[in-house]
């Protein structure tokens, strides 16, 4: 783990993602982002809330990643993938499931798991 | 407003220099641009400098100036960073003063050294041109977040591991002649098609290597160029430069590079020029999927059509539209803060005929670079053409 201070909202979304209330920004036009923001990139909204994250999500894309960086060596082979939660997209590590098994439309839900290189958290999919 | 010439331009040898510092690299193309050119070192206004990892590969920050040093200028000089495009925004900013009366005479260039710190190293430097909350915290790689764009392309267009391995193929060959050039080894299909997988669908051919090196080119007005007597036959008639999220997961496409769209556009209305008119491409092809991302891009192809354009044989030397005729970043490599600014010296030299592949295209008048940076959140495209 590495000894630093956090990073002040995303170790709070973080948090909440582990307490199962994983939540995303969204702009009063309705578009969606993941904290910190304090305005919209698309209409340059600031009046920015709090919802809840849809309960699951689709694999956009995966890979399969066998050269990773040092603080992933331990850890890889393993599957990063883009899933769409609604109106937001994460990027996360797909764990529970065989890699050759994961396929652009598996439904995952969301949840934080632990670097096994470093112990740091980090987005974890599982498939649900 | 008239358009910025080419009045010279110097490439390091592209490969593996671990123990050549980045000032040394930057000095020899620098100087081998500032004597091609014929221009008076004290004339020069000031350094574009392109570098984007050199706090981690070197411990050296704010290297404008050591550059500047390096090539004997003593004049101002700015790094430009926007990772693997730094060298194009280099160049961007050199044409944007030259034309707007600020500067006679700009030296761009642009330098990395990558070798030093080993593949992990580097592989870890090239990550943070990622989103670092959310893609390199979940594992991403730069091959990893173009095999989320590969795949994505796949699943919306067609398209397959073999098309790429062309595109590679086709890149090896090019560069067989460019002494410049990293790899000069033909490779097959199915070495492309064999080879280790860096991040699925990806091998290790998909990829550019690691690469140390350095470009420099002198930029020169117009009528500098005539005043002194200059043999700068070719123009940059026009630049571009489009941006996008940093991070995949916040574009609206995971199969398409919205920036770089937005640079062609902007850089073919400033040349006046379109699609059906550019004779000759350099693109980004840090993977050969991004030779597709862009050559769709650039208009030359439509969409979710230049996947096949290699495997055709249309972008290869004896096709119609030849594309990295330098061997690309595949087979030249990709010392990634000098990239774009070896693009610019390699049209350069197509379309005044010294460079090695110029009978690819004997009568081209029109050539096209599209530099990179990150999953494609940075690109600048510029339109050179032959003025006299
Ligand atoms: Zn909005």
């Amino acid at each position: 783990m590495s000894e630093q201070a956090p990073d002040g909202e995303y170790d709070e979304w973080l948090d909440a993602i582990a307490d199962g209330e994983a939540y995303y920004v969204e702009c009063a036009n309705g578009h969606g982002w993941l904290p910190p923001r304090r305005v919209c990139p698309t209409c340059g909204s600031r009046d920015l809330s709090d919802q809840r994250l849809p309960e699951a999500g689709e694999i956009a894309t995966h890979t399969t990643i066998t050269v990773p960086t040092p603080q992933f060596e331990d850890d890889a082979p393993y599957v990063t993938a883009v899933a769409e939660f609604g109106p937001v997209s994460v990027t996360g590590i797909v764990r529970g499931v065989d890699p050759d098994a994961v396929e652009i439309g598996t439904m995952v839900g969301i949840d934080v798991g632990d670097r096994v290189t470093t112990g740091d958290r980090l987005v974890v999919f599982r498939p649900r | 407003m008239s358009d910025p010439r080419v009045a010279g331009a110097g490439v390091t040898k592209f490969g593996k220099h671990p123990e050549r510092t980045g000032r040394d690299l930057f000095a020899e193309a620098g100087l081998e641009a500032l004597d091609d050119a014929g221009v008076d070192p004290d004339d020069v206004d000031s350094l574009y400098y392109g570098n984007f990892m050199g706090e981690l590969a070197e411990h050296q920050g704010h290297q404008g100036p050591l550059m500047a040093e390096a090539i004997g200028l003593d004049a101002p000089a700015t790094r430009f960073e926007a990772a693997c495009a730094s060298a194009g925004v280099a160049v961007r900013g050199a044409v944007q003063a030259l034309r707007n009366g600020e500067a006679d005479v700009i030296v761009v260039g642009g330098a990395e050294r990558m070798t030093n710190i080993g593949t992990a190293g580097a592989t870890d430097a090239l990550a943070i041109a990622a989103d670092d909350l959310y893609e390199v915290r979940a594992g991403m790689t730069f091959p990893g977040a173009y095999a989320l764009m590969t795949r994505a392309y796949f699943d919306q267009y067609g398209g397959s591991h073999e098309d790429l391995a062309h595109v590679a193929v086709k890149n090896h060959e090019h560069a067989m002649v460019n002494d410049h050039a990293q790899i000069q080894k033909e490779i097959t299909v199915e070495d492309a098609l064999e080879a280790p997988t860096i991040a699925s669908p990806l091998g290790l051919y998909d990829s550019c290597p690691i690469t140390d090196g350095a470009a420099a080119a002198v930029l020169t007005t117009e009528s500098y160029a005539e005043d002194h007597g200059l043999d700068a036959p070719v123009a940059i008639s026009g630049t571009g430069q489009g941006g996008d999220n940093l991070a995949l997961q916040d574009r609206s496409h995971l199969a398409q590079t919205p920036a770089a769209d937005k640079a062609a556009e902007e850089a073919y209305a400033d040349a006046d020029v379109g699609p059906e008119d550019i004779d000759v491409a350099e693109v980004h092809d840090c993977f050969t999927i991004a030779e597709v991302f862009a050559i769709e891009s650039l208009g030359l192809y439509e969409r979710g059509e230049g996947i096949s354009a290699a495997t055709d044989g249309e972008t290869d030397r004896h096709g119609d539209q030849p594309v990295n005729l330098s061997g690309g970043l595949k087979a030249k490599g990709h010392p990634v803060g000098a990239t774009g600014v070896a693009q610019l010296a390699t049209i350069t030299w197509l379309l005044d005929g010294s460079h090695p592949r110029a009978d690819a295209v004997p009568d081209g008048t029109v050539g096209v670079a599209h530099n990179a940076g990150g999953t494609v959140a940075s690109t600048t495209v510029h339109v050179l053409e032959v003025a006299e």
